[in-house]
């Protein structure tokens, strides 16, 4: 269990205490549907679309979110256009990192 | 025995005798306080000869801070090199294979163990030179070269920077030895200097913004357990900074300027590292940029400490927390980032790809690596009861009293961090299965060995975090902010 | 204020040696032009450090048949041995990885050449 400033986090209670309410949420649904039949009620419902192959229905890495990135379109942009991956401008932000600490050490150290 | 099985045995069982080393050491400094080792003395204890007053010869010191590190590479390197039995199986050159790595293993102990300013060069160099020939070792790649040939031009820069700052304070005290400095050092232009040169030179080998850009380039395309392995020597420079900032300069340095930046700089990390990685479909490039946003994480709680180093009471409220926090982060970060990077070479070994746009449906076949990748994300997500959470819970709770925007950046981070696992899982495990992965099998012994280990260290850390918390975070924190007992160790208790 | 730039002629040379590699790394685009860069900057800093050591009017640091006055210091000039030994090994690694790199590519620049980014 591990003190800080404003609480404690104790994870031995917090499995028992997760592990009680998983069993709760078992034995609710052992109790079932009776009349559930197996395979029949678990097909996609494709109501009258024809079936596509499965490398068609699975959906591929750069659609998800998209809508994340068009919203965020005017931080992505340019973020990703400073990326460019040439060798020379990993050692311009070298270079101008070291002339900004520089210079913000000598004004907060004069002042 | 073959000489395959006779070089692959060397290499393991001097990583297991290595391992045992380092957990005796860690055991004998928490019961007995720092140890130091004079190289050429007549005793190893013996820093000033004949009642001089300046320590000769390169001396070794190890405190907590050290040995927490040193307990982290060895379990990694081990891991990693189990690994490496079956996945670099079919490639030829396997013996310069294992030279190199047993070399970058020794490269980084020297980094980790030194307590001399020169010697934390040389073995800086020799962790980079293995490490690059390591990324570019399968060259039938055209960017693994490129990768390699990026990694060592940048730690050829800031290697050759950090030599022109230990020139620097060699001109001005004549002494190399961080200890001495310690005593001697006064805060003028040039160590102000010297101080920078330090700083970036090492932010830059271990990738934070705005000089993260090399960094997913050269981890992307090495073997994977390699690049698990470059990440625990970037948590070293990571290290040598927090030695640096805090021993050597210690309270003399502007720690509110110098905190700051540290903390401007963890902010930004986490924010364009989890930003960028939710753009990824290459998968190890992915985890390079995740890679890259939890040492954000670190960095803040670090530095929020160390702005708060020359203010008694809130440095004992909670500066000690935050920096605590910060160090049980880096043990977390550890465990599961390795793991995560296996998993990743896991998919490549048996799918030949790295694009996630062409995998599907692989959970199907290959049921162990799907439970360890779901451990892993539980775990850097900070999701209870896994040990992610109970370090970032350390950083929140602290973090927050000093500044509570950085506490909700950091909130914030966690949670895209999940978002971007999960599309991960969507594409890589779950879906139908594809036709063209049908006779595709679960990893080889070997690799689920080397991940199990890490996955057995998540779950004991998750368990027992206030154990961890009170045998090695606290005594390296304390040997953090201590700086007195750094400088005793060396030179014997003088006044 | 002009007396002191013959007593300090090595540093400024060393400083201009650096800076003259800041130029080079930045603004050349060949592959085999940045590495030569890489060697400026390595002798800069290495003739930085052997001229931290000279005490004015000393000896070579060897103990036999030595006279008398001050000795200039040695531990700067392990410093660069290490130093450049150590940029040897660095510079041949480089050099290795342009061979593959154009070998792979056809071509040295190091916009043209590359093949990741964002």
């Amino acid at each position: 269990m591990i003190e800080s400033p404003s609480g404690f986090w104790g994870p031995v209670v917090w499995i028992i205490a997760a592990s009680v309410a998983l069993l709760i949420a078992y034995f609710i649904q052992r109790r079932g549907e009776k009349a559930y039949k197996k395979g029949v009620q678990s097909e996609t419902f494709l109501m009258g679309n024809p079936k596509l192959s499965e490398g068609e229905t699975h959906i591929r890495a750069h659609n998800i979110y998209w809508g994340f990135f068009e919203g965020l379109k005017k931080y992505y942009v340019p973020t990703i256009t400073a990326h460019t991956g040439i060798i020379n401008d990993h050692l311009i932000w070298l270079i101008a990192s070291v002339a900004i600490v520089i210079i913000i050490l000598f004004v907060a150290g004069g002042i | 025995m073959t000489s395959k099985k006779a070089r692959n045995s060397l290499v393991i069982v001097s990583l297991v005798f290595v391992a045992f080393l380092v957990f005796a050491l860690a055991r004998d400094i928490h019961l007995n306080g720092i140890h130091i080792y004079t190289l050429g003395a007549i005793a190893p204890d013996l820093a000033l000869p004949g009642g001089a007053m300046v320590p000769i010869r390169i001396i070794l010191e190890v405190d907590g801070m050290s040995i927490f590190m040193g307990i982290i590479w060895a379990t990694v390197s081990l891991a990693a090199a189990i690994f490496s039995l079956s996945h670099m199986a079919r490639e030829t050159g396997q013996t310069r294979f294992y030279t190199l790595l047993l070399l970058m293993v020794a490269g980084c102990f020297g980094m980790i163990l030194t307590g001399d300013l020169f010697n934390l060069f040389v073995f800086l160099e020799i962790a980079s030179i293995s490490g690059a020939a390591l990324i570019a070792f399968r060259t039938r790649f055209a960017d693994a070269v490129e990768g390699g040939f990026k990694y060592i031009v940048i730690s050829a820069v800031a290697g050759l920077m950090f030599l022109f700052a230990v020139g620097l304070l060699y001109g001005q005290y004549n002494s190399l030895n961080i200890g001495y400095l310690a005593n001697v050092m006064q805060y003028g232009t040039l160590d102000m200097i010297a101080l920078t040169l330090f700083l970036i030179s090492l932010t830059i080998k271990t990738g934070m913004v705005p000089l993260h850009m090399w960094y997913p380039d050269s981890y992307t395309v090495a073997p994977a357990n390699i690049t698990a392995m470059l990440v625990i020597t970037s948590h070293a420079c990571m290290y040598a900074v927090f030695r640096i900032c805090f021993t050597l300069y210690g309270i003399t340095l502007d720690a509110t300027t110098v905190g700051w930046i540290i903390i401007i700089i963890g902010l930004l990390t986490m924010f364009v590292g989890v930003t960028m990685a939710v753009f990824q479909t290459d998968v190890m490039r992915f985890m390079s940029y995740h890679a890259i946003s939890q040492m954000g994480y670190m960095w803040m709680g670090v530095g929020v400490g160390l702005a708060v180093l020359g203010n008694p009471e809130a440095l004992a409220t909670y500066g000690r927390d935050a920096i605590s926090g910060g160090i049980f982060h880096i043990l977390n970060h550890a465990m599961y980032k390795p793991l995560l990077f296996m998993t990743a070479g896991a998919l490549f070994h048996r799918t030949g790809t790295r694009d996630l746009n062409k995998m599907g449906g692989l959970g199907h076949n290959m049921k162990f690596t799907l439970i360890l990748y779901i451990i892993g994300t539980l775990s850097i997500a900070g999701i209870p009861p896994l040990n992610g959470f109970a370090s970032k819970f350390l950083i929140y709770e602290s973090v927050y009293q000093f500044n509570p925007v950085l506490a909700v950046v950091a909130m914030l981070v966690s949670i895209i961090t999940l978002a971007s696992f999960t599309k991960a899982f969507q594409s890589a495990f779950t879906g139908p299965q594809l036709p063209e992965y049908k006779d595709v099998k679960e990893v080889p012994k070997p690799m689920l060995i080397g991940m199990g280990i890490l996955a057995a260290g998540i779950i004991f850390t998750s368990i027992f975090p206030g154990l961890i918390v009170e045998r090695i975070v606290k005594p390296a924190t304390d040997a953090l902010i201590n700086q007195a007992a750094y400088v005793n160790g060396i030179m014997g208790g003088m006044p | 204020m002009m007396e002191y730039i013959p007593l300090n002629f090595p540093f400024l040379a060393a400083a201009l040696l650096v800076g003259i590699s800041f130029y080079i790394l930045i603004f050349k685009r060949n592959l085999i032009k940045l590495i030569m860069g890489i060697g400026m900057l390595a002798s800069g800093v290495n003739l930085f450090l052997v001229a931290l050591g000279y005490r004015a009017g000393g000896n070579a640091p060897i103990y036999t048949d030595v006279p008398e006055g001050p000795m200039v210091l040695p531990v700067p000039q392990a410093l660069t041995l290490t130093s450049i030994v150590i940029n040897v090994a660095v510079l041949a690694l480089m050099l290795t990885m342009v061979i593959l790199i154009y070998r792979h590519t056809g071509s040295l620049d190091s916009e043209k050449s590359r093949k990741m980014k964002g």
